[in-house]
């Protein structure tokens, strides 16, 4: 019976990369001939070294790596954080533990259509959001143009995604911390390991898979981001541009091969931070 | 085990069959696959909301009285000003399963659709319903492609219009009664309106900051050298061109910092609330200004981008005719409606466009779109890029592109000037 849903997988996953890979290699630029009105050829990797020389694409890519570096080091940091706050007894926990889990019940859509208005980039007499905020606490020095500025801009829109995803990196690493027997801990303080020396050789080493996993997942996350960005910006908008966002316009222009070749290059890339992941806990597996 | 994974097995059968079976049945069990009957008729829209609900409503009505014996089905998909709308289309062509009729901006932006021969050629109806005579020759010039017609226009909406707010303007010490010649005098009275502390000009996202490029191409190149833009005889890379982006250049340096995140009814509210002075944006503003209950005139004033006023920045709603529509005759009845007068009445005074049709009675519409429809018969028509008339979609694409760029200062003007060329161009 497993034979039918591998079938199925080879079809509509595998199959179907295949058919974006052998869209990606052809001509096909023009509604013609996504319609087959006009014939399509084979031109190689043709495309993809257009991409890669071409200025706009390359700052989408940056755009990307930046958009990725703050996501990811934003939730790695708070949610280890909060994590580690909430590992000792604390009153209370389960409120504490809801509050910052509750952000990721809200869709990237509903929660960008908040802080689009939050991070809006008029500064002094016409400011709003945060910005005004900002002036009302007199903490004027901090107003700043957001996500229009036009080398660091994307990095305000990871903003909201770390708001959204924190908590859920603190439920990661907090089942990781309670996953590390006491044993271990009182054999620690045992042979007089201080509170912290307890935490620096006995528990955080134990967290690495925990830490490898949020990285994995955040990261294909923050590599996949389309919506929150539109959410916040607009696909017109330079500012704001990734891999994800020249997809869509390709695919509006009837550009498919283009649109086909930008979602192979996303394709690599996750590859590139997952395969290695993969293979990392097979090896594991293979080891027990 | 062996259960869980016949289970799993199932239900990926059961998501592959729900795949397959979405879209292929709309509504219309009854007679599925389609006779080209007039039973029915499905209309493909973005009018989902507002003075758009309440035309295509009143085209319903007007419909229902002409064809009582077709069923007219609503199609409208909502968001995005339509791009939603034209995503979900894009698919349903692809696919082979067309709605009966859907709405289209006129112009280039149907170029796309007709390459892949996903249109009928309409003129045979355009014959059977006399409309050859009633709409005026600038509108069929643009409508033709290789001396056929795809769509039947529903509406005209003018792109080149200057919205202002008298009291801003009389604070700032600018005559609102008097009408700059052309950019240098706006800029000059721009200026003093910034002076004041207000924003002078607003503007919302890309494609209203392309709408306000295209205006300055117009203002400063005159009707033939913006045509030429599109037609290759007007050179990108020349010196007038220069000339008009400096323009731009300096009105984009007059507007509001948050632009990129506002759409159009945002921009225009600046200027009903006093925020700002000046908005440059296409005739259904007007509808904004009626619905916030602003008396013309007093509340607020209006004309043409100043140094175009002698053209008609024109573009238009228009429905068509795809290839394999099921309900072919239905579609024709809903053509044949569009193109009647009273349909075209009808909806135009609902949507605050003016009628493509010169046979319409103007004392029937509302002060503004009766000097609409005076200049819509006396000046040149020139088509609008930012909505789909001038250019196919790739190269609006493009533009827009570029112009975004351009204003969150990713790029020179030399730079801009050259990628608007390439944007063009190919």
């Amino acid at each position: 019976m497993l034979a039918p849903s591998i079938l199925l997988l080879g079809v509509f996953v595998y199959g179907f990369i295949a058919i974006n890979f052998n869209t990606s290699f052809t001509d096909n630029h023009t509604s013609a001939q996504a319609a087959g009105g006009k014939p399509v050829s084979w031109v190689g990797f043709r495309n993809y070294l257009d991409l890669f020389a071409d200025p706009d694409f390359q700052h989408s890519l940056r755009n990307l790596v930046v958009f990725t570096v703050v996501f990811l080091v934003g939730t790695m940091v708070i949610g280890f954080l909060w994590a580690w706050l909430l590992e000792r007894p604390t009153k209370g926990e389960g409120v504490f533990r809801s509050i910052y889990l509750f952000p990721m019940a809200v869709s990237f859509i509903a929660s960008g259509v908040v802080w689009r208005w939050l991070l809006n980039s008029n500064q002094g007499e016409h400011a709003s959001g945060l910005n005004r905020l900002f002036q009302m606490v007199g903490l004027d020095f901090l107003q700043n143009p957001w996500w229009n500025n036009i080398s660091w801009g994307v990095a305000a829109i990871a903003l909201p995604a770390v708001w959204q995803l924190s908590g859920y990196v603190m439920a990661l690493f907090l089942a990781g911390f309670r996953g590390v027997p006491d044993e271990l801990r009182e054999a620690g303080r045992m042979d007089g390991a201080s509170e912290w020396q307890v935490y620096r050789h006995v528990v955080f080493p134990q967290l690495t898979p925990v830490a490898l996993s949020a990285l994995i997942i955040i990261g294909h996350m923050s590599l996949k981001s389309f919506d929150l960005i539109m959410a916040i910006s607009k696909a017109s908008n330079y500012q704001t541009k990734v891999p994800a966002v020249d997809m869509y316009i390709f695919k509006s222009n009837y550009d498919f091969a283009n649109a086909a070749a930008v979602g192979g290059i996303l394709l690599v890339i996750v590859a590139i931070l997952v395969v290695p992941y993969l293979i990392y806990t097979s090896k594991e597996e293979g080891a027990r | 085990m062996r259960r869980i994974s016949a289970v799993a097995a199932l239900a990926a059968a059961g998501l592959v069959l729900t795949a397959c079976g979405g879209g292929s049945d709309d509504g219309d069990n009854a007679d599925a696959g389609g006779d080209n009957s007039a039973s029915k008729v499905e209309v493909f829209t973005w009018w989902a909301a507002g003075s758009e609900l309440t035309g295509l409503q009143a085209l319903e009505a007007v419909f229902a009285e002409q064809h009582p014996d077709t069923e007219f089905i609503n199609g409208a998909v909502a968001g995005g000003a339509g791009s939603a709308a034209k995503d979900l289309l894009q698919t349903r062509l692809q696919a082979g399963d067309p709605p009966d009729t859907f709405q289209a901006h006129a112009g280039m932006e149907l170029q796309d659709y007709i390459d892949a021969g996903q249109l009928e050629d309409v003129s045979g109806l355009y014959d059977e319903f006399g409309l050859n005579e009633v709409f005026p020759q600038d509108l069929l010039d643009l409508l033709t492609v290789d001396g056929k017609i795809y769509s039947v226009p529903s509406n005209i909406h003018r792109s080149n219009v200057v919205w202002a707010n008298p009291e801003v303007l009389e604070a700032a010490g600018v005559d609102p009664a008097a009408v700059p010649e052309d950019i240098d005098a706006w800029i000059a009275d721009l200026q003093k309106v910034a002076d004041s502390g207000a924003t002078a000009l607003s503007v919302a996202a890309p494609w209203t900051q392309v709408n306000l490029l295209e205006t300055v191409l117009m203002a400063d190149l005159g009707a033939e050298g913006y045509n030429g833009l599109w037609n290759g005889s007007t050179d990108w890379a020349s010196a007038e061109v220069t000339g008009a982006l400096e323009h731009f250049e300096t009105l984009i340096g007059f507007t509001n910092t948050d632009r990129d995140g506002l759409d159009w009814p945002d921009a225009t509210q600046k200027v009903i609330d006093g925020v700002a002075g000046y908005n440059v944006m296409g005739d259904w503003a007007v509808a904004l200004f009626e619905e916030n209950d602003i008396e013309r005139g007093t509340g607020f004033v209006d004309f043409p981008v100043p140094g175009s006023d002698e053209q008609f920045g024109f573009l238009a709603d228009s429905f068509t005719l795809p290839v394999g529509a099921k309900h072919a005759e239905g579609a024709k009845a809903w053509l044949e409606t569009i193109g009647s007068l009273e349909g075209q009445v009808a909806f135009n005074k609902a949507k605050g466009s003016i009628p493509a049709r010169t046979d319409a009675d103007p004392s029937e519409f509302s002060e503004y779109q009766q000097t609409a429809i005076e200049s819509y018969a006396n000046d040149t028509i020139v088509p609008s890029l930012a909505h789909g008339a001038a250019a196919p979609v790739a190269v609006l694409n493009g533009v827009t592109d570029a112009v975004s760029k351009f204003t969150a200062g990713g790029s020179d003007l030399a730079t801009f000037q050259s990628e608007l060329g390439a944007a063009v161009n190919g």
